[in-house]
């Protein structure tokens, strides 16, 4: 079998260089007026893994997609070995030795392990039958090369994650890839884990591959790495040997991001603790998890993505179910996995996508606004249609929502304007307990700023607020207090004034240089 | 560690691998096994009370009931291993019996093997238009069979006309092939065997057999392998198409009276079948073999409670219970196999 390294490619000198093999120059992609990479430029080198580290939105991921030709880059090239290719899709990227080992691998589950390695590459003998000796040889030596013992014959179905992406490794060695990109592979694994996709990106270094490692943990990239490519903002701000740089060097050059609107939190007077979380626990989520939200206070709840933030926001709501711990609104406990409960007790809960659990996308602003509040709106068995269309004009006109009619449906919005909507859903019900999960995600600059507004003038109205979110600047903005969450524990709670970007960064990669929050 | 430590450690977890596979291999044949059992059980409740249902005519009927169906169920495994299913075999069967008959009325001396190609080749074109419309339309093959079973029934009654063939006009050569047999065994029950096998080998044996089952257990994974999915789909169409056409001039040449509506209400027959049979509904295992079981279960059934003088209005609730029945046990075997797969995992990995 050939080697992963190819024709030509010299034997890698420990933690040294050997030829660059891929080289990415000034890409940049924009989504709608959204940049998510500006002239980002990158280098791998055979027999070396480069680190790519980045605070979340700095373009990581549409970074790993362009090179997966999942994205066209706008602008900029790609060069493999000097020579400019263009991929016009996943098919292409493989052909040109490029494997991509995502968070999750998409496998087949009802096939062998082998033959999710060779799918449609099966080695065939005479008539075109399937050699299937052949493929459990092929298999095995891959798995020997890997050093992990895993069955080829078994199904798919019930492997761990860790092992999904061994058998994606397997495959991209099958095809003798000599560049692997592994994207964030580590945030669902365990240590043991960890360590053993850390030894196979060793040996596949070893044997000459380029490897691109993205994660959050720095350590696992001190680890393994021997270069390193920062982002922030979609653009490269560092690139070079990781010797003689240190994690607060990484941290520093990852925060700093432009502050892109206006966060006008006014003071509020605090008031009393209108909801308390004691000791919140989902098992392999996030643990042991206590904080409280006063009236009249903005709480941020800063971390990486995967942190277990929403997953937090969640349980508190009683979405999800809780192993251990309580939740306490307004002095009341209240009952485990109930929404129903925590919205009688007041509280309110705007998610993450606003598409698939904020809106009801087919239905009419008007129907959308009133969806929380339907026990008002009742008479009888009826739900008044008058009295729904008057509550929502009310709410469209005090969020300035921007609409032709309200018997328009949803979709037909904007979407800084569908956020309006789905917090003018909860807004009717008038909540003393708001929870916000990243309120101004992919929406324009202008309504970001009128989002920031309402939420500073519900705190000042005494509304006691929750906001998760991904950008610093928005929670260094807006909130009175960050908690900072990082792999399921509350890692650190920075006042107002205490709370920088580099402190909630340092906090949310797991830095001990920070003191524990309580 | 030394050298041939390492290594006998290597082949000890191999070996034991080996055997945790072997163990999956047999819970996954069960299924068949299973299917035979509960057939064994059948013939041997309904034998205890009526001796003559082991008779050799009663066996003969037995398969000949049961090979149109089992035929269909090919063709069906096929779509359904995609993650499609086919609800005009019926209309399919009723056209190509009509037509191949009417073939025959009108040129009395063609070889048999025309008859056979002729109803192929008809099932092959519905077959095609049902995998073109879902591949290359994108519309979910539901809805788009759903509609060509009521398609293909009204061109069926629309060419009938009101008529009907009777076994007085057609060749005996024809005839022949619906009631002779070979060496004991009805024909219709070697062809079916013969398609059954056909089918078999190719699932298990060739790419593209293999790229069936990955598209229907996972569409997506199945596109970034490169599989292309809608040429794939369509192929299992048309293949559907062509078993349904072949037992269509089976049909004509078995009964010899058709009108235009043989094979009515076939399709839900064949689903059940199938299902009985151990092929999941929505795609990415199952085995042809099972299926056709499946098809000689549900019909051996149908047979033993006519025998059992169970009343007849009977026969559909316990067919339908029994479908019921089999995908309960289907799923409870898929939680046990899933269990027992993610023990190893702890076990192997650790």
């Amino acid at each position: 079998m050939a080697q992963a390294g190819g024709g030509g490619v010299p034997p890698p000198a420990a933690g040294g260089a050997g030829a660059t093999v891929l080289v990415l120059e000034g890409a940049t992609k924009s989504f709608g007026s959204v940049r998510a990479l500006e002239d980002a430029s990158i280098e791998l080198r055979a027999g070396e893994a480069h680190g790519l580290v980045g605070e979340n939105g700095a373009g990581k991921s549409t970074l790993v997609k362009v090179l997966a030709g999942v994205y066209q880059p706008d602008a900029g090239r790609l060069l493999l070995d000097g020579e400019e290719v263009r991929l016009g899709g996943p098919a292409d990227a493989r052909a040109a030795g490029i494997a991509v080992i995502y968070q999750e691998p998409t496998l087949f589950p009802d096939l062998s392990v082998a033959e999710n390695i060779f799918m449609g590459r099966q080695p065939v003998s005479r008539g075109r039958r399937i050699d299937a000796r052949e493929l459990r040889r092929r298999v095995e030596a891959l798995m020997e090369r890997l050093d992990v013992p895993l069955d080829p014959s078994r199904p798919a179905r019930g492997l761990s994650i860790a092992d999904q992406q061994i058998v994606e490794i397997a495959k991209a060695l099958s095809f003798e890839a000599r560049v692997i990109v592994m994207d964030e592979p580590t945030a669902a694994l365990s240590g043991a884990e960890v360590e053993r996709l850390l030894s196979v990106a060793r040996a596949l270094r070893a044997q000459g591959a380029a490897v691109l490692f993205i994660s959050h943990r720095l350590d696992e990239v001190f680890a393994l790495c021997q270069r390193v490519t920062v982002m922030r903002d979609g653009r490269q701000v560092l690139t070079g040997p990781l010797e003689g740089l240190t994690r607060d060097d990484l941290v520093r050059r990852m925060v700093g991001r432009e502050l892109s609107a206006m966060f006008p939190k006014q003071a509020a007077t605090r008031g009393d603790v209108a909801l308390s979380v004691r000791r919140l626990t989902r098992e392999g989520v996030f643990a042991d998890v206590s904080f409280d939200v006063r009236h009249g206070e903005i709480v941020g709840l800063a971390g990486l993505v995967g942190a277990g933030r929403s997953e937090v926001a969640r349980a508190v709501f009683g979405i999800d179910r809780r192993d251990a711990g309580e939740v306490i609104v307004e002095g009341r406990r209240l009952p485990p996995a109930s929404p129903t409960g925590a919205m009688a007790a007041g509280m309110g809960y705007v998610p993450e996508d606003r598409r698939a659990q904020g809106l009801v996308m087919d239905l009419s602003i008007a129907r959308n606004t009133g969806l929380a509040s339907l026990e008002r709106l009742r008479r009888g068995l009826l739900i008044r249609g008058a009295d729904e269309r008057r509550l929502a004009a009310d709410w469209a006109a005090r969020l300035r929502l921007k609409f032709a009619r309200l018997s328009d449906p949803a979709s037909a919005l904007s979407g800084g304007n569908q956020q309006k909507l789905v917090l003018a859903k909860w807004l009717a019900r008038r909540p003393s307990v708001l929870i916000v999960d990243e309120p101004t995600r992919g929406i324009d600059v202008a309504t970001k700023a009128e989002v920031h507004r309402l939420l500073s003038d519900l705190a000042g109205q005494g509304v006691a607020v929750l906001m998760i979110s991904s950008e610093l600047p928005e929670i260094l903005g807006m909130a009175d207090r960050v908690l900072v969450m990082h792999e399921g524990r509350l890692g650190a709670e920075l006042s107002r004034e205490d709370a920088s970007e580099e402190r909630v960064m340092l906090a949310a990669t797991g830095s001990t240089a920070t003191e524990p929050g309580r | 560690m030394s050298l041939t430590a390492e290594r006998r450690q290597r082949e000890a977890v191999q070996e034991r691998a080996r055997r945790a596979s072997r163990l999956v291999d047999n819970v996954l044949r069960f299924r068949e096994l299973g299917l035979l059992l509960a057939l064994a059980l059948v013939v041997v409740v309904t034998t205890a009370y009526n001796p003559r249902f082991v008779s050799a005519q009663s066996i003969r009927d037995l398969l000949l009931n049961a090979s149109v169906i089992a035929l269909l169920t090919v063709g069906q495994t096929l779509v359904v291993i995609t993650r499609n299913v086919d609800l005009s075999v019926g209309s399919v069967l009723g056209l190509t019996a009509f037509m191949t008959g009417d073939l025959f009325v009108g040129h009395p001396g063609l070889p048999i093997a025309v008859a056979l190609l002729a109803g192929v080749v008809i099932g092959a074109a519905c077959g095609a238009a049902n995998g073109g419309i879902t591949a290359v339309g994108r519309v979910p093959s539901l809805v788009v069979t759903l509609g060509t079973l009521y398609v293909f029934r009204g061109i069926d009654y629309a060419w009938a006309g009101g008529r009907q063939i009777n076994a007085a006009n057609l060749p005996d050569s024809l005839l022949s092939l619906g009631s002779g047999r070979l060496l004991g065994v009805p024909y219709l029950a070697a062809v079916t065997v013969v398609v059954v096998a056909a089918a078999a080998y190719a699932l298990r044996c060739f790419r593209s057999g293999r790229e069936l089952y990955a598209i229907g257990s996972n569409p997506d994974a199945a596109v970034l392998a490169g599989i292309r999915v809608g040429r794939r789909v369509l192929v299992a169409f048309v293949a559907s198409g062509a078993v349904a056409g072949l037992a269509g001039a089976l049909w004509t040449a078995r009964f010899g009276t058709v009108d235009a509506t043989a094979g009515t209400g076939f399709e839900l027959q064949v689903i059940a079948a199938v299902v009985v049979g151990g092929v999941a509904i929505f795609g990415g295992s199952g085995s042809v073999v099972g299926a056709a079981l499946g098809a000689l279960l549900l019909s051996t059934i149908g047979s033993a409670l006519v025998v059992l003088r169970v009343p007849s209005f009977w026969l559909q609730a316990i067919a339908g219970a029994l479908l019921i029945g089999a995908i309960a046990l289907d799923r409870l075997i898929g939680l046990r196999l899933a269990s027992a797969l993610r023990q190893r995992s702890i076990r192997d990995g650790g």
